[in-house]
């Protein structure tokens, strides 16, 4: 499966502005001077190879939305975040607006942030292509019906040329998604919220985001890690500090980068992403995140095999 | 994991040694518990200082018993202390900001020449 990150921040779209990117710039040049940067393949180089992640680029401001490729002709979609926009734009490009498509979204839940993104996702209002919700969560259609509606949007649901479909699911029964097999598992946030665990070939994705745990609760803590079980890839809601979310954002229904790691050495998983990040933090800060939490996972790993710790950012495609 | 508890005057200074996980939080949690009911608290000066310095690894459960014993000495007006953390343990305590929460001394001398002023004649006459 390939996994492409379209939208990875959280609660709120963050895009830098013109100030962030002059300071970008500006470090840049000032790192780059006297070292000859006079063609695009030298700049490339120096950016590629002298900047930090931070630096050179940004790890994107679009909420929740993310690509599984299963390898076959469907879509499978998790959440309609603001980064459905992009996806569906890059679709179009890929495929043209005269073949239609199948495009299945898994919903974790209906907050605004996870389904703002669908009154822009161009193939809804293209005949002929299916957009087929799928999710344990009981007020999906609600929601999107709701949000394409007077006085917040002015093109109706009912204006909307795609077909549209929705499927409930049962939690932790598995079904036949886009060529995959798709469980769900409810999880502690406000109005509730659901992971999946995507399977296929072998390989296995959980997508956990918008989901609190309490450290304290040895129950919930071995359900979700049972539910983590050996994954390839848990995207992972790491929204607050460990520190935060036990005390002054306690009950807010989000996790931390501490508890992604533990669970998931208690899943013996293999790959953690950092998802879901907090709007008010900046590139370097979210930078300075993961390089923590890649020391925290050496220093509490219990065995000998390490969990690779990655962030999620807007573009960034990961293969299992 | 083992505690070790001890009172100087107004101060309950509790030693931790071992590993605190999620098997043992709740006993831990109960211990800090006990250590803090046995400070004197209202118009009295005391406190609990949980001395660290034998604990080689704190999860999340351990931390959250902290958090919550922490808080439950601000409601009972007593203070609050954690000392002596090895390198490993505040690296997790900075890496999860607990470091900008709890009040973190390099001793426990040090936690109750600051907290528990009173107490340190006691605590240096056993030393």
């Amino acid at each position: 499966m390939q996994i492409t990150f379209w939208g990875t921040r959280g609660s709120l779209p963050t895009p830098i502005n013109g100030k962030v990117v002059r300071r970008k710039l500006v470090n840049a040049l000032v790192k780059g001077a006297g070292k000859n940067l006079d063609t695009p393949e030298k700049a490339e180089a120096f950016c590629e190879n002298e900047l930090s992640f931070a630096e050179s680029g940004t790890f994107g401001g679009n909420s929740s939305c993310v690509q599984v490729d299963t390898g076959g002709p469907e879509y499978l979609i998790c959440d309609m975040g603001s980064g459905a926009r992009e996806l569906s734009l890059a679709a179009l490009g890929k495929h043209g607006p005269g073949k239609p498509q199948v495009y299945n979204v898994l919903m974790s839940h209906v907050h605004w942030d996870h389904i703002m993104g669908f009154p822009f996702f161009v193939p809804a209002f293209i005949p002929g292509n299916t957009i087929r919700f799928h999710s344990c969560h009981p007020k999906v259609e609600q929601a999107i019906r709701n949000q394409n509606h007077e006085p917040c949007f002015p093109v109706e649901y009912t204006a909307l040329a795609a077909k549209i479909e929705f499927v409930p699911m049962e939690e932790g029964k598995p079904y036949e998604i886009a060529g995959a097999t798709v469980t769900g598992m409810q999880q502690l946030h406000g109005n509730d919220s659901y992971g999946y665990r995507i399977e296929k070939d072998g390989k296995s994705v959980v997508y956990t985001t918008d989901a609190e745990h309490k450290p304290e609760d040895g129950e919930d803590m071995h359900r979700a890690a049972n539910f983590y079980r050996g994954a390839d890839l848990v995207i992972f809601d790491s929204m607050y500090s460990l520190a935060e979310s036990i005390s002054v954002k306690e009950d807010w229904g989000h996790s931390s980068n501490i508890l992604g790691v533990e669970l998931c050495h208690m899943a013996e998983a293999k790959k953690l992403a950092l998802f879901h990040h907090e709007p008010v933090y900046d590139d370097e800060r979210i930078q300075g995140i993961l390089a923590e939490t890649i020391r925290f996972e050496e220093i509490t790993r219990p065995g000998d095999v390490p969990l690779k710790v990655v962030t999620a950012y807007d573009g960034l495609v990961i293969d299992v | 994991m083992n505690c070790n508890e001890t009172k100087f005057g107004g101060a309950v200074v509790l030693k931790v040694a071992g590993r605190v996980d999620l098997s043992n939080a709740d006993e831990f949690k109960d211990k800090l518990t006990a250590a803090l009911g046995n400070a004197p608290g209202g118009s009295a000066t005391g406190g609990l200082v949980v001395d660290l310095g034998g604990v080689d690894y704190i999860s999340s459960a351990g931390l959250r018993s902290l958090m919550i014993v922490f808080k439950a000495s601000k409601a009972a007006g007593k203070q609050f202390a954690i000392t002596s953390l090895q390198p490993l343990l505040m690296e997790i305590f900075t890496i999860s900001r607990f470091h900008l929460v709890f009040p973190l001394f390099d001793t426990a001398r040090a936690a109750i020449e600051k907290q528990v002023p009173d107490a340190l004649g006691e605590f240096d006459s056993h030393k």
